[in-house]
């Protein structure tokens, strides 16, 4: 494949997927994500299975979720702690990326 | 290909038992889950492992692998000799849901592969499925997200040939990152997942957006936070200053009697969408430094004239 005829494509930015989508996008079961939602682990827009709305970070939950449940036999409110806890800590890392810089002056000064 | 010392992956010796293998598994799985350790070594070390696993776990694999191991070191030159596993019978290939496209040539020499969707097998009849969707991850510059931007991407993506073997095919792409996109979103690109086979359709390649670290910038949603450094009399008497932001530079007004972390908004200047963020400059009142004697006898004029002790609140 020549590298100069690569022809660009343009996606579709996803902020929202259904249930079978992403069902679909993750190659798990309707069931499993039902159990997801109920467990609390996700939390769609919409009243009924049909209606379901998940925000695109849903996506990255649930292929988290069935890594951590593959690999390290997690179970479902395992699952939710971990993605949790994951959260957090990404959070506080961040928060702290940010006061780095400061302390360091501190020393310094 | 070197020879693979499975027990000295996960730190074991030879006569382990299968709870010691077990154990020592689980624990380096936790350890070094790609999702749980972000360390650049992690995900190989993960993967090592769950390959020592899916031979030491299987009484079967183990033993085949135990009388051809005895001779080798970690690292040594391997061939598989011929009929070496004779006698032994893996039971369906013993494979489990692990991720056995990641295992290595070794283990593929001496256990094969697992028979995978759309092989051989299924020549002559007419089979239709959908292609699985696939997932990578695209890291962007704030700018990006400001502006749009192409990108090319390599993607490795396994694919079947004819025979029903895996391969892991290399392809590049060259992507349009629309304006106002964010963290965690997806672009979807039909069509570019793996193919269908038959007449199913192809699935769909999912890029999920994450940001470069280690920018001035940080973003909340669509919202963009930046710390805007000023001088003690630009905090004190208020004023207009020049701001560098992500799309362009622009003045802002310092309120008077400005505070360290006050944030003044700009409303609109975030990552454009519907609705566009905001963008917040966070003020960092920086003091100078008294360097000269011009500079200190400011100091003492300002410590002598002005009514000022910052510590009052605490009874100092």
């Amino acid at each position: 494949m020549a590298k100069q005829a690569l022809k660009i494509i343009s996606g579709e930015v996803v902020d929202a997927v259904s249930l079978s989508e992403l069902c679909r996008s993750c190659d798990v079961h309707a069931d499993w994500i039902i159990e997801l939602v109920n467990e609390g682990i996700l939390e769609p827009r919409g009243m009924t299975g049909a209606q379901w709305q998940f925000s695109a970070v849903c996506i990255t939950r649930v292929r988290t979720a069935v890594r951590l449940q593959r690999d390290l036999g997690v179970n479902k409110e395992g699952i939710g702690l971990v993605l949790d806890l994951l959260d957090e800590r990404a959070q506080l890392r961040q928060l702290l990326r940010q006061l780095e810089p400061s302390v360091v002056s501190d020393d310094e000064g | 290909m070197d020879f693979k010392d499975y027990y000295k992956t996960l730190g074991l010796a030879r006569g382990a038992t299968q709870d010691e293998i077990k154990s020592a598994y689980r624990k380096m799985a936790r350890k070094y889950h790609p999702d749980v350790n972000k360390d650049a070594g992690a995900e190989g070390t993960f993967k090592e492992a769950g390959e020592a696993y899916e031979v030491l776990k299987d009484p079967e694999k183990r033993a085949a692998y135990d009388q051809l191991g005895a001779n080798y070191q970690a690292g040594q030159n391997f061939n598989a000799p011929p009929d070496w596993d004779d006698g032994f019978e893996f039971s369906g290939g013993g494979y489990t849901q692990a991720d056995q496209e990641s295992f290595s040539d070794f283990f593929e020499t001496l256990f094969g592969r697992a028979q995978t969707r759309g092989s051989a097998q299924q020549a002559g009849q007419t089979f239709h499925a959908s292609g699985q969707d696939h997932h990578a991850r695209i890291t962007i510059d704030l700018k990006d997200a400001y502006e749009g931007a192409t990108r090319t991407l390599s993607l490795h993506a396994p694919q079947v040939d004819a025979d029903g073997h895996m391969h892991v095919r290399e392809r590049s792409i060259r992507v349009k990152i629309p304006k106002g996109v964010t963290e965690g979103q997806h672009i979807r690109l039909a069509g570019q997942g793996t193919p269908g086979i038959g007449q199913g359709r192809a699935g769909d390649l999912y890029l999920e957006i994450s940001f470069q670290e280690g920018s001035p910038y940080s973003v909340n949603v669509r919202d963009v936070y930046f710390d805007l450094p000023i001088a003690p009399w630009e905090a004190a008497l208020g004023g207009k200053v020049k701001a560098p932001t992500p799309s362009g530079s622009v003045e802002l007004k310092v309120p008077a009697n400005a505070r360290t972390g006050q944030k003044l908004r700009l409303k609109g200047r975030g990552i454009p969408g519907s609705p566009a963020g905001d963008l917040y400059a966070v003020l960092q009142i920086v003091v100078p430094p008294a360097k000269t004697d011009g500079d200190k006898e400011l100091y003492q004029k300002m410590a002598r004239e002005m009514d000022f002790n910052p510590r009052a609140a605490m009874g100092g």
